[in-house]
């Protein structure tokens, strides 16, 4: 008792110690252990009948529990409307919760009433013997000198070579799962939009006329060329990277147009990509009146009407936007691939 | 005229003249019941009668805010031009006339009755061409398609919306509201009219075969219900996260405590 094994017990201080001092002024008394008290179920056998009883209906609420999962998995037939599914869902989760709860309430029920509860006491050891260290100490000595590491410096050498050498193969072989000169960055660097590439409308795949964008209007827009790609996953890919936001707001209320962007709208007509530069979260709930942007993962927001900047969040670089303007027949084309690369900072994203 | 008065003794004339008349008031009667059965069906002709009674309501609920003839003021925008939809949405779901001022209108009791608010929309619309009152064989869910609809909700709508149509927070103290409950007619024109910030879904871009399906896919999603058990509002990890610190937690304490407590 009160033996902790650091701290020299010696040592000036102005703690005050049990044992030392006035113990009758400033010492909590060791209290010890409470005495052992006998449990209702020890005494008298009508108690211990009753908790035995208890952890049987326990035990077997637990078989009920298992048995009505099959039941519900088997038995219940799943029709058109949803109700059969909803009541299998719900009988599914009743019983595997009481399966697994009446396991688990009944061995501790047990254990608390019926079986034999000895207290023991095990005092606390001390952290660290002197000798003990001592020892640890000489183990490593002897292993190193046995082993002769330090009398060949050859072998030593050549081990240490060999095992900074054997992770190599497997930079390399995991390097080359990608097939790319450069990581596939530059995949990440551009989109499948480009000059005279038409907008047309998710999902149904229709251009759209600069006329059918009222004031106030979004659309959700991919590049006409995406359903030339071939394969579902390759498609998948690069429409998240070509995912366009289209809105049409009032022609004075785009409040800042920088030097190069004057042509980058068609009357109101703006257009910008859906990936957040944060974390890559598609941004897709407009504000029409305030012209906000915001990104439903961790609340960053654009102001549309300023060239998608920053306007609150963690987003670091504005919403890149896609350069449009209408062709011949007059459907909405992109001018260009977006002029950065879109969605989250990487390293290698530079500023080409 | 002077081939008229020459001819107005003909032993016709009489004849003419009651057809005439019979053409006329029939006419005037097939128009009017027509006009009666278009409130009704909520089309876009509206009577005179309609649009005086809507301007004097006009003048004296809304007039403070939007400027004696609807031309906007500081604290309420210009109702020229956005239509019949516009008021029918806005009064019929109790958003307008507007409680007080804050980050948006909100949804209360209507304070005018389907006549008042039918005249209300009159006298809006007679101030300029905006999107009219839908036609009823496009609220009619039973004919279009919910599965197309969800598509169409998931890409055009959920994103503020909640992909259970449970609403979600926007910027500001905005939000998007459920849309559990909410009458065909009022999805269908909000769609068209964009209410507040909501951005406009013109039948252009959605046209109103697809809003219908969109309609359907909700009325189907608020018939059926979900299929998992509690829902919890279908919030997402807001109210799931709530739940699982207060109640989840509260179970995991409490059976700590059962676990060390002494049996008596």
């Amino acid at each position: 008792m009160g033996e902790h094994g650091h701290g020299d017990p010696n040592e000036p201080g102005a703690v005050i110690r049990a044992g030392e001092g006035d113990p009758g002024r400033y010492a909590i008394a060791d209290p010890g252990l409470p005495p052992h008290r006998p449990r209702l179920a020890d005494e008298d056998p009508q108690v211990a009948k009753r908790s035995e009883r208890q952890v049987f209906v326990l035990f077997l609420l637990s078989i009920i529990g298992t048995i009505t999962v099959f039941v519900a998995y088997f038995a219940i037939e799943l029709t058109e409307d949803l109700q059969m599914l909803r009541l299998q869902n719900t009988l599914l989760g009743v019983g595997v919760a009481l399966s697994m709860l009446g396991i688990g309430l009944g061995v501790v029920h047990w254990a608390k009433t019926l079986m034999p509860d000895h207290e023991l006491v095990e005092a606390r050891k001390p952290l660290r013997k002197e000798s003990e260290r001592q020892e640890a100490e000489k183990i490593v000595g002897d292993v190193l000198e046995e082993s002769g590491i330090k009398r060949r410096p050859l072998i030593r050498n050549t081990l240490i070579g060999a095992v900074l050498l054997a992770p190599l193969p497997g930079i390399v072989m995991f390097r080359d799962l990608d097939q790319s000169d450069d990581f596939g960055v530059e995949r990440m660097r551009h989109s499948l939009w480009d000059e005279g590439v038409r907008l047309v409308r998710d999902p149904t795949g229709t251009p759209i006329r600069a006329a059918d964008m009222t004031v106030g209007s979004s659309m959700h827009v991919v590049p006409e060329n995406l359903r030339d790609v071939p394969g579902h996953g390759d498609r998948l890919t690069e429409k998240a990277k070509a995912v366009v936001l289209l809105m049409r707001m009032n022609p004075d209320d785009i409040e800042t147009v920088s030097e190069g962007r004057e042509d980058w709208t068609y009357d109101g007509i703006i257009a910008c990509s859906k990936v957040c530069t944060h974390v890559g979260c598609p941004v897709a709930l407009y504000e029409r009146h305030t012209h906000h942007l915001l990104c439903p993962c961790h609340q960053s927001t654009f102001d549309a009407a300023n060239e998608f900047k920053v306007i609150f969040g963690p987003a670091g670089r504005p919403l890149p936007q896609l350069p449009i303007s209408v062709d011949d027949e007059g459907y909405l084309v992109a001018q260009s691939d977006f002029t950065e690369p879109v969605g989250p900072t990487y390293w290698e994203r530079g500023e080409k | 005229m002077k081939a008229l008065s020459q001819r107005r003794r003909h032993p016709f004339a009489g004849v003419a003249l009651l057809l005439l008349g019979l053409l006329i008031t029939g006419g005037l009667y097939a128009a009017a019941t027509t006009i009666n059965e278009a409130q009704a069906s909520s089309t876009e002709d509206y009577s005179s009668a309609d649009v005086d009674e809507g301007e004097r309501l006009f003048v004296a609920n809304c007039a403070t805010c939007h400027g004696i003839n609807a031309e906007g003021t500081d604290n309420g925008p210009s109702l020229v031009g956005v239509g019949a939809a516009s008021v029918d949405f806005q009064v019929g779901t109790g958003r307008m006339p507007m409680q007080m001022h804050g980050p948006q209108a909100q949804k209360k009791p209507p304070q005018f009755n389907d006549e008042q608010t039918m005249q209300l929309a009159a006298y809006v619309a007679s101030l300029g061409a905006g999107p009219a009152v839908p036609d009823d064989e496009y609220l009619d869910v039973d004919q279009g398609d919910p599965a197309r609809g969800g598509e169409l909700f998931r890409i055009n709508c959920a994103m503020c919306h909640n992909a259970a149509a449970a609403g979600g927070a926007l910027t500001e103290g905005k939000f998007a509201p459920s849309l559990h409950g909410v009458e065909e007619r009022h999805i269908y024109e909000a769609m068209t009219t964009g209410p507040q910030n909501m951005p406009v879904f013109s039948d252009a871009n959605i046209p109103p075969e697809d809003k219908q399906d969109i309609i359907a896919f909700l009325k189907t999603y608020e018939s059926q219900g979900t299929p998992g058990g509690f829902s919890l509002g279908s919030l997402g990890p807001v109210s799931e996260g709530l739940f699982l610190w207060t109640g989840g937690i509260a179970v995991i304490i409490a059976s700590m405590v059962w676990l060390t407590s002494r049996s008596s």
